[in-house]
C-alpha cells in the first residue's frame, strides 16, 4: 500500500463536557478508499469536520502530506483546502440558492486561481458539468431547479474543481433514490479512477460501504471500534458492535434488547448491549489494539482464542 | 361469501394545484387490503405512495383535489364529514409516521399523549386510560414504562419515540395500521428491531399492516403481499416471495438489481437506472417508465398499459419479463 | 452564467403590479425634475389674487393654491423632490451602513458581535431628537446634513435585522460549503450571506422610506428640519391640515402624492421581495 497522506491521531471533539469524538486515530493512504460506518451519535461526521477543521476539535493532530492541519494558521488552512473536498449529505442545502449552479461550481476557481480570464473559468465549469453527467447550458440554472440526484453531482462537480488528493463524502448518497444511489456512486468511482484521489467515504449504509472500500472503520459513540479490511470485515467481525451492525444491516433477527442512549464514563462504552461482556469490561474501556497487521479491534475478549470466529 | 376488504380504494387521484394547472400525484390507483395480510408498498420519490394514504386518511392539505372512493370496513372515507372520519382515525384505522419527533406533541407528556388517544375515543376514566397506556407500552417493549410515561418525548431516542408511536397506533384495537416510512430516520440496528416488534405485534394483534418504503429489503422483510408505484400508478402487484425471484416488470426488476448487497458478488460498478423519474408534469401519454426502460417500443411511448393480470398477481406493462 | 441582481432584474419584470407601481413611481418623480417647465409659476410667487383658489384646470393654477397664493402644483412637486430625495437618499445610507455592521457583527459573532451589538443598543436609547439638535448646533441646518442625520440614525433597526438574518444563515450547510471550499470571512460574508439576506431586508427598506418621511416632516415642524418659503411634502401636508375645513385641496394634494407614493413603494417592495426570493412564490 503506498504511503499514508493523512495520519489522523488520538483526534478528540468536545461538546460542552460531553466528548463526541475520542481520541481516534487512523491513517488513510493515496488512491485508497476507506469506509467510515456507525450510527447516529457515533460522531462520524462530526470527526469528518474535525479533519477539515469546520468544527473546533479538543485534542489530537491532523497530518496532512507532514503538516498538522490543526496548527497551521488559518490562511495556512485555507490553502490547503484545495486539497482536501468534502460532499455534503443535503445536496440542496450544500448549495447557495442565490448563486447559479455555474458560480457554486467556479467558486474554488475564483478563490484560488483569482488572475484567470471569466472565458477560461467558464470552460472549465462547463467541462466540469459535463464530466459530472450534466448539461452544460445548466450551468446558469438555480439549485431549487435541479433534483437530489442532480444537486448531488453538482456538489461533487464543485468538490472536484481543483483536483483534490481526498474527497470526504460524509453520507453523500443517503437521501438520494435507491436508483440514483448507483448513479452518483459510479461516478464517485469513476473520478477517483481518473484522478487517483482518495476517499472517506461515510455511511450508515453497510451495503455501499461494502461496494465502495478497501477498508472500513467503525465508530461507537465517538470511538473507533475496529479497522479491517473489507473482506475481513464482512467476512469475519470481530468487534461485537460491528457483528451487530451486520446482522441488523442483513435484518436478521436481533439479539440485544433496546438500547438506551446513556454514555459511560467507566469501562467500554458498548457494554451495555453486548452479550460478550465480562466484568472486566465494565471496569475499563478497553483501547483499539491491532489483531493482525491490517487488524484493530478495540475490545477485551477480541485476543481470546476462538472468540473471531464465535 | 367473501369477507369486505379492509380497507378498499378505487380509482383514487390526486391532484395539486400547480401554477401551471394541476399536477397529478397519485393516478387512479385501486387497490384492497383484507383481513390481517401485510401489504408492503414501494416507491421512490414521486412515486405518489405517500400522498395516496393521506389522501385515503383524509389528511391532504386543501389544495389537493382527490377523487375516487376509499371504503374502510364498508365505510365510504372520501369526502366524509369529520366527525365520521374521526372515528375511525386514531383507532380502528391508524397511522405512523416517518419521524416520530415531528409526529409526537413536543410539550406533552408521553403519558398524557396516550391517554388522549384513549379518551378520546373509549369511555373510560383518566386512571384507567394511563394504566391501559403503561401496558401498551409494555407491550412494545419499552423498558422502565412508568418513567417513560412520565417523560417528553425530546427525553427519548428516535427508537424509543418509534415504539410509541407505534403504542398509540394500536391502543384501540386497531383493524388497519399504515406506517409511511416507520423506520428510514432510525439505525440500522434500530431498524431492525422496530421490524421485528411489527412482526410481533401484527402475531398478537391480528390487524392489517400497510408498510409503505423506498427501501425493499425493510418491505422485503415483512409484507405478505407486495406493490410496486412509479410515478403515481401501480406498476406491479405481488406476492412478496414471488416478486423477489421473479419480477415482472421492468421497474421492479432494475430497482431490485440497484440494491447493493451485504452478502452478493462484489460489482466493480454498482446497478443503476439511467436518468430518474418523472416529475407529474413530465409524464405523457404512453407508459411513464418508457424513458428509462430498456426495452422500451413505439407501443409503449405511445399507449399507456392497464394493470392487468390474475387476482394475485398483476403487472402494468406490455412486454412484462416471463418469470 | 447571468448574475443575481440580471435574474431578479427580469423577475421583477414579469411583475404585472410591480411593474405598474415602479412606473407611476417613475412618473411622479419626472414630474417632480420637470415640473418647472410644465407650469409657469415659481414655488415661492405669492399670488395675491388668488389665495386659497381651489383647483381648476382652466385657470392659472391647476391644483389650486395655498393660503398665502402659492401654486400648489408647483409646490407639491417641489415638495415630492425633496421627500423622495430625502427618503431615498436616507434609506441608502441605512442600508448601506445597516447591512454592513449587521452582517459582520452576525457572521463573526463572539466578542465583536457582543461589542457591535451593545453600541447599537447605547445609540438606540439616545433620544433621537436630542441627537438631531445637537447635530443641527454643530454643523447647522443644511439639507445635506439632513440626508445624513436621518440616514444614520435608521441603521440601527436595519443592523439589527440584518444581524438577525445572519445568524440563521450562518448555520446553513451551503455556508460551511463555501468555508469547505476555502472561502475567507470577507467573501462569504458579501457573496453567501448579504444575498441571502436581500428578502427581508429590501421590504424593510421600502417601509423605511415612509417612515423616514414621515420623519421628516416632523422635524420640519419642529424647525429643525426644511424650512420655509422650501417645501417637502411634510410641510405641505401639515400646512394643511390646518385648512382642513376652508380648503381642503391644500391638504389633498400633496396628501394624495404621498398616499400614492406609499402604496407604490409597498407594492413595489413585494415585488423585489419575490423578484429576490428565488424559491418563494
Amino acid at each position: 500500500m503506498s504511503a499514508a497522506i493523512l495520519k489522523v491521531s488520538d483526534l478528540s471533539v468536545h461538546y460542552g463536557t460531553h466528548a463526541v469524538v475520542s481520541e481516534v486515530s487512523f491513517d488513510l493512504a493515496a488512491g485508497e478508499t476507506v469506509g467510515l460506518v456507525g450510527e447516529s451519535g457515533s460522531g462520524k461526521s462530526s470527526l469528518a469536520r474535525a479533519i477539515l477543521r469546520l468544527i473546533d476539535s479538543s485534542g489530537g493532530s491532523v497530518e496532512w502530506l507532514g503538516e498538522d492541519l490543526l496548527m497551521c494558521s488559518a490562511a495556512r488552512m485555507r490553502a490547503k483546502r484545495r486539497e482536501l473536498q468534502i460532499v455534503f449529505q443535503d445536496p440542496l442545502a450544500s448549495l447557495n440558492p442565490r448563486m447559479s449552479v455555474g458560480d457554486s461550481i467556479a467558486e474554488p476557481l475564483r478563490i484560488f486561481e483569482p488572475g484567470m480570464d471569466a472565458a477560461q473559468r467558464q470552460r472549465l465549469v462547463a467541462a466540469m458539468l459535463q464530466r459530472v453527467g450534466l448539461d452544460a447550458s445548466m450551468a446558469g440554472r438555480y439549485p431549487h431547479e435541479f433534483s437530489g440526484g442532480q444537486c448531488q453531482r453538482i456538489g461533487i462537480a464543485r468538490a472536484m474543481m481543483l483536483n483534490p488528493k481526498l474527497l470526504i463524502c460524509d453520507e453523500a448518497v443517503s437521501s438520494l433514490d435507491v436508483s440514483i444511489q448507483g448513479q452518483i456512486i459510479n461516478l464517485l468511482l469513476d473520478l477517483q479512477r481518473e484522478t487517483g484521489m482518495a476517499m472517506l467515504f461515510i455511511s450508515h449504509n453497510l451495503s455501499i460501504v461494502r461496494h465502495l472500500s478497501h477498508r472500513v472503520l467503525v465508530m461507537f459513540m465517538g470511538r473507533l471500534v475496529e479497522i479491517a479490511s473489507r473482506d475481513a470485515l464482512f467476512a469475519a467481525p470481530v468487534h461485537p458492535y460491528t457483528r451487530a451492525l451486520l446482522s441488523a444491516a442483513a435484518l436478521r433477527s436481533p439479539v440485544e434488547p433496546p438500547a438506551e442512549a446513556s454514555p459511560k464514563t467507566v469501562g467500554c462504552a458498548y457494554q451495555d448491549r453486548c452479550r460478550y461482556a465480562l466484568p472486566l469490561c465494565a471496569a475499563s474501556a478497553p483501547p483499539l489494539a491491532a489483531l493482525e497487521s491490517d487488524l484493530w479491534v478495540a475490545c477485551h475478549r477480541a485476543a481470546e482464542p476462538g472468540f473471531r470466529y464465535s | 361469501m367473501k369477507p369486505l376488504p379492509t380497507l378498499q380504494i378505487d380509482n383514487l387521484s390526486v391532484n395539486f394545484a400547480g401554477s401551471d394547472g394541476p399536477l397529478a400525484a397519485v393516478r387512479e390507483v385501486s387497490l384492497a387490503v383484507a383481513g390481517a395480510e401485510c401489504v408492503g408498498v414501494v416507491g421512490e420519490s414521486g412515486s405518489g405512495k405517500t400522498q395516496l394514504f393521506m389522501a385515503a386518511m383524509g389528511l391532504l392539505a386543501r389544495n389537493a383535489a382527490v377523487t375516487g372512493s376509499v371504503r374502510f370496513e364498508g365505510n365510504e372515507l372520501l369526502g366524509a364529514a369529520a366527525p365520521l372520519l374521526n372515528r375511525f382515525r386514531g383507532s380502528r384505522l391508524s397511522m405512523i409516521f416517518q419521524d416520530p419527533m415531528t409526529s409526537l406533541t413536543p410539550h406533552m407528556r408521553i403519558g398524557a399523549q396516550l391517554a388522549e388517544v384513549l379518551l378520546h375515543h373509549q369511555q373510560m376514566t383518566r386512571r384507567e386510560a394511563w394504566d391501559l397506556a403503561r401496558t401498551m407500552l409494555e407491550r412494545v417493549r419499552i423498558p422502565d414504562p412508568l418513567r417513560r410515561l412520565q417523560q417528553y418525548p425530546h427525553q427519548l431516542s428516535g427508537g424509543m419515540r418509534q415504539r410509541v408511536m407505534i403504542a398509540m397506533s394500536l391502543l384501540c384495537n386497531p383493524a388497519l395500521v399504515i406506517a409511511d416510512e416507520p423506520t428510514t430516520a432510525l439505525d440500522v440496528t434500530v431498524q431492525a428491531q422496530i421490524l421485528d416488534l411489527l412482526r410481533t405485534v401484527r402475531a398478537d394483534f391480528g390487524m392489517a399492516l400497510i408498510l409503505i418504503s423506498h427501501d425493499l429489503t425493510v418491505v422485503g422483510s415483512i409484507a405478505d403481499r407486495i406493490l410496486v408505484m412509479y410515478a403515481g400508478r401501480i406498476v406491479e402487484a405481488s406476492p412478496a416471495e414471488e416478486l423477489w425471484r421473479a419480477p415482472q416488470h421492468p421497474y421492479s426488476a432494475e430497482l431490485l438489481k440497484c440494491v447493493p448487497t451485504l452478502s452478493g458478488p462484489l460489482l466493480s460498478r454498482l446497478a443503476t437506472l439511467r436518468g430518474q423519474a418523472p416529475l407529474p408534469h413530465e409524464v405523457g401519454a404512453g407508459c411513464a417508465f418508457a424513458p428509462r426502460c430498456a426495452g422500451a417500443t413505439e407501443k409503449c411511448r405511445r399507449e399507456r398499459p392497464a394493470l392487468s393480470g390474475s387476482a394475485v398477481r398483476q403487472v402494468a406493462c406490455h412486454f412484462p419479463l416471463s418469470a | 452564467m447571468r448574475g443575481f441582481w440580471h435574474d431578479a432584474a427580469s423577475r421583477l419584470r414579469r411583475n404585472p403590479a410591480a411593474v405598474a407601481a415602479l412606473l407611476i413611481m417613475l412618473i411622479v418623480m419626472l414630474l417632480a425634475v420637470i415640473g418647472p417647465w410644465l407650469n409657469p409659476n415659481s414655488t415661492d410667487a405669492l399670488d395675491w389674487a388668488h389665495v386659497a383658489a381651489s383647483p381648476g384646470l382652466a385657470s392659472a393654477h391647476w391644483l389650486g393654491t395655498d393660503r398665502l397664493g402659492r401654486d400648489l402644483f408647483v409646490r407639491t412637486l417641489a415638495g415630492t423632490r425633496v421627500s423622495l430625495a430625502i427618503g431615498l437618499v436616507a434609506t441608502l445610507v441605512s442600508l448601506v451602513v445597516g447591512i454592513s455592521y449587521g452582517a459582520v457583527a452576525g457572521y463573526v459573532g463572539g466578542r465583536t458581535d457582543h461589542l457591535m451589538m451593545r453600541m447599537i443598543e447605547i445609540l438606540s436609547g439616545l433620544p433621537l431628537i436630542f441627537f438631531v439638535i445637537f447635530l443641527t448646533v454643530i454643523f447647522g441646518r443644511g439639507s445635506a446634513l439632513l440626508f445624513f442625520t436621518i440616514g444614520a440614525i435608521g441603521w440601527l433597526t436595519m443592523a439589527r435585522i440584518v444581524r438577525g438574518q445572519t445568524l440563521s444563515i450562518r448555520q446553513r450547510e451551503f455556508i460551511e460549503a463555501a468555508i469547505a471550499s476555502g472561502a475567507g470571512t470577507a467573501r462569504i460574508i458579501v457573496k453567501h450571506v448579504i444575498p441571502n439576506l436581500m428578502g427581508p431586508v429590501i421590504v424593510y427598506a421600502t417601509l423605511t422610506v415612509p417612515q423616514i418621511i414621515l420623519f421628516e416632516s416632523f422635524l420640519s415642524f419642529l424647525g429643525l428640519g426644511i424650512q420655509e418659503p422650501r417645501a417637502s411634502l411634510g410641510t405641505l401636508i401639515a400646512a394643511g391640515a390646518g385648512e382642513m375645513e376652508a380648503a381642503p385641496w391644500i391638504l389633498l394634494v400633496p396628501g394624495g402624492v404621498l398616499a400614492a407614493l406609499l402604496l407604490c413603494l409597498n407594492i413595489f417592495g413585494d415585488g423585489l421581495r419575490d423578484a429576490f426570493d428565488v424559491k418563494e412564490r
